[in-house]
């Protein structure tokens, strides 16, 4: 049993100048066999490990991932949370997502410091106010909190967004989602991490997949570079490499590879404390608690692993931040990084059992998937776990491809893909 | 960011191309033929490579012809530029 995180916690380990700290995570080689193996040790394959042992008894199981935990697209991304999609399939997926991040850090007994600042989508021209008018009602219809805001309303929830009507694209109008914000991105992997760790789940780093064993339509278990390890069941979740570790098993998944670019500020004082977005000329931007600029920029259109991106998607997005956010334009921008992410042809995720007995995908979450980390895992564990999808994501699977019945959320879903 | 060598303009950068995707897949001849099965394999399923990969590409700002590459995209680096209807290099 693990010593529980507290204030007493806290104090006794200060009395030892914080040297005897408990692992969270032991680091364990691997046994001969499991129960099942989750492939991926990002947020997404650490939450299905956890709510796998923890609501579905399964404690004989292990991650396994390739370089560190949270070391993926997990540590990359942008940390904003929202549900405000259009479609219902959608809008269940996410809003179970986000019903479980508001409870996550008591029940992880971690503060992933998850942050109800809001998220607000602006509107540029008339096509976006109508579409952004019908999402809100949309959301509203589905449960999910929305308004629409206009100009002034936008100027006073974010005084300092530029809303003169005279520049390139003005703002129009916005749609807000009070519940929706931040997360501490590394921290919902390490808390995931320790609570999957305590019930007995081995969290196995450094072992990357090189081969996944068939046996006529059945998996067999997987080579590693630690070795074989035997196993019935085999939950894929590796973001931007689904399709290489498809193509291990024979498979060929609808997806796409591309670089998705973000960039991080010099830390100053808090000036923006909520997060907000725009579609139609792709800039989003939030502050992190250490006071960085957190800013998001598109992907490149090309099929790549490199995990770099191409300037000119940098210098469009900080075009488009300048001229909505003047006053930054004397702020300097410390990193920009790339990862890797897959798309659908729907831009929505597959949850999916595959034409193979015993082999999940849960894949193509794209340029949004750390805000469905919670409820990505919970239902790709009951899918695993039950050889059924749960109903929340019976509609994201492999097969809509073939039956035409897609969920299709380009440009429907408040963020440019 | 990188350059390609437009078989029709010479090198010029990346951002002035659009790219079309992976190459070589025919269009079916009888579509009217098809199950389901082929239709989605033909119109979604794609076989993603990291590693050595044909693909289509257009000069978007420049000729705006269409053209194939062969690249490797665990690093970007193009290995070949061959004209639309060519047979791909063999590696």
């Amino acid at each position: 049993m693990k010593n529980k995180y507290s204030i007493f916690s806290l104090i006794k380990n200060a009395f030892s100048n914080h040297e005897n700290w408990e692992k969270a995570w032991k680091d364990p080689e691997p046994k001969k066999e499991y129960d099942a193996i989750i492939v991926g040790g990002g947020g997404h394959g650490l939450a299905t490990a956890y709510y796998l042992a923890k609501k579905h008894n399964m404690k004989n199981i292990a991650v396994v991932e390739k370089g560190w935990i949270g070391g993926g697209n997990t540590g990359r991304n942008t940390t904003i949370i929202r549900s405000n999609y259009l479609w219902d399939a959608s809008a269940g997926l996410y809003d179970h997502a986000l019903k479980i991040w508001e409870g996550l850090s008591q029940e992880l007994n971690y503060n992933i410091m998850f942050s109800q600042r809001g998220v607000m989508n602006l509107a540029h021209n008339l096509q976006d106010v109508r579409d952004l008018k019908r999402r809100t009602h949309a959301n509203r219809l589905n449960g999910i909190d929305a308004v629409y805001l206009n100009t002034e309303e936008v100027k006073k929830f974010c005084p300092i967004i530029n809303t003169s009507q005279d520049i390139r694209y003005p703002v129009l109008g916005g749609t807000l989602q009070r519940r929706a914000g931040t997360a501490r991105h590394d921290a919902v992997a390490w808390g995931y991490a320790r609570g999957a760790d305590e019930m007995g789940v081995d969290i196995i780093q450094n072992c990357e997949v090189k081969g996944i064993k068939r046996n006529g339509d059945t998996v067999e278990g997987i080579e590693t570079t630690k070795g074989f390890i035997k196993t019935k069941k085999i939950g894929v979740v590796a973001a931007g490499h689904s399709s290489v570790l498809a193509n291990m098993a024979g498979l060929k998944l609808p997806l796409e590879s591309k670089p998705l670019q973000a960039l991080v500020s010099e830390p100053v004082k808090p000036i923006i404390d909520t997060v907000v977005m725009s579609n139609a000329v792709h800039a989003y931007v939030s502050q992190s608690d250490k006071g960085e600029l957190v800013i998001g920029a598109g992907t490149d259109d090309y099929i790549s692993y490199s995990q770099k991106g191409s300037h000119d998607i940098v210098e469009g997005t900080l075009n488009a931040i300048l001229e909505l956010y003047p006053i930054f334009s004397r702020m300097r921008m410390l990193r920009q990084w790339g990862g890797i992410v897959d798309i659908c042809p729907d831009a929505s995720p597959i949850i999916s059992k595959t034409s193979v007995k015993g082999l999940y995908f849960n894949c193509g979450w794209g340029t949004g998937g750390f805000k469905a980390t919670p409820g990505s895992g919970d239902l790709f564990a009951h899918t695993i776990a039950n050889d059924e999808p749960h109903k929340l994501n019976a509609a994201f699977n492999l097969n809509r491809f073939v039956s035409g019945d897609l969920v299709d959320e380009h440009g429907a879903a408040a963020v440019a893909h | 960011m990188f350059l390609i060598n437009c078989p029709f303009c010479g090198e010029r950068e990346q951002s002035e191309f659009k790219a079309g995707g992976e190459a070589h897949i025919e269009r079916p001849k009888q579509p009217t033929e098809l199950s389901d099965d082929e239709w989605a394999e033909f119109l979604f399923m794609r076989k993603n490579i990291k590693g050595v990969q044909f693909e289509r590409w257009n000069h978007a700002h420049g000729c705006r012809k269409w053209f194939n590459i062969a690249r490797d995209t665990s690093n970007d680096q193009i290995k070949a530029v061959y004209k639309m209807g060519e047979k791909p290099p063999v590696k």
